[in-house]
């Protein structure tokens, strides 16, 4: 399986990413995002990291890169496209997924290890993993989750939600929200649920001796569901 | 000629940076501050002399890059 990472100025966590993708089997290359054309693959990833320093608005300028074009026609033609992070917010910047990321709701920047739950398992991105709540780290200023009424009930509707921030029984209430997002939401598909964005990080997530091997587990599914 | 734009939060999307400069207005004894709305301000030259043309060329520009339009509402002075 081919995998790409898009390289921003200011993505940081792209090299993670490229060691998680070829840790678990993927042959990975990395794309400069200033290039016309992505090599064949057949999974993107938009890694995380500050992409064009975050100004105007996080993701913003990095959805209007040369590179974006061919990343929403792989995306529009059903390709899987994964967002982590900053990568999350450019996917919503382009209009690929709904919603936009707000500054935390208490203006710290959050750093730390998380609970997930997993909402939806039909989609390749969850699909044969055993665990309903997966333990994965956030690191972000901007992760506050927020769409409109009407957006909400068509992502509930259907089935759109991905993961929502939980503790590790999996109660995913406002206790357990650590940015305000709304319905502690912390990664959405789009419709057909080839694209997924999320804000938790799995590739800082595959190492038992430095982290938790819950990445793993989401990369060790999505390679084997492809 | 030159086009200005303001960029601000629709009204009831939450605004953790304004609410911050709210509280420390309040605490520098601006007690009266009621509520702080905070947003962008952008000077925007542009090479056209129709002041029409200028601006709506500038709303092409709020709606696709200024503004995101789930959260921000756009106005051309």
């Amino acid at each position: 399986m081919k995998s790409s990472v898009i390289i921003f100025p200011g993505s940081n966590c792209d090299r993670d990413m490229d060691v998680a993708l070829k840790k678990f089997g993927f042959e990975n290359q990395m794309v400069w995002h200033n290039d016309d054309e992505i090599p064949k693959s057949d999974l993107i990833v938009l890694p995380g990291g500050f992409s064009y320093g975050d100004y105007l608005r996080c993701g913003s300028i990095a959805g209007k890169s040369r590179i974006i074009k061919s990343v929403i026609d792989f995306a529009n033609s059903g390709g899987l496209v994964l967002g982590i992070c900053n990568g999350f917010q450019i996917l919503t910047e382009t209009g690929l997924l709904p919603g936009i990321l707000q500054q935390n709701k208490y203006l710290n920047f959050i750093c730390k290890n998380v609970f997930v739950k997993i909402k939806n398992k039909e989609n390749k991105y969850f699909k044969n993993i055993k665990k309903e709540v997966l333990e994965l780290h956030i690191a972000h200023n901007e992760g506050n989750y927020f769409c409109s009424n009407d957006e909400l009930k068509s992502i509930q509707d259907n089935g759109q939600i991905a993961v929502t921030y939980c503790d590790d029984k999996g109660n995913d209430d406002e206790n357990n929200n650590p940015n305000g997002a709304i319905k502690n939401i912390a990664g959405i598909f789009n419709k057909n649920k080839n694209i997924l964005g999320m804000m938790p990080h799995p590739e800082r997530m595959i190492d038992p001796f430095l982290s938790g091997e819950d990445g793993s587990l989401f990369f060790e599914n999505l390679i084997g569901s492809m | 000629m030159k086009v200005k734009v303001i960029v601000t939060l629709k009204n009831g999307v939450l605004d953790p940076q304004g609410k911050a400069i709210q509280q420390t207005l309040n605490g520098m004894t601006f007690d009266n501050v009621l509520e702080v709305r905070q947003g962008k301000y952008f000077d925007i030259e542009v090479n056209e002399n129709d002041e029409n043309k200028a601006k709506s060329q500038v709303e092409e520009m709020c709606k696709k890059l200024l503004a995101n339009l789930v959260i921000e509402d756009y106005k051309i002075l």
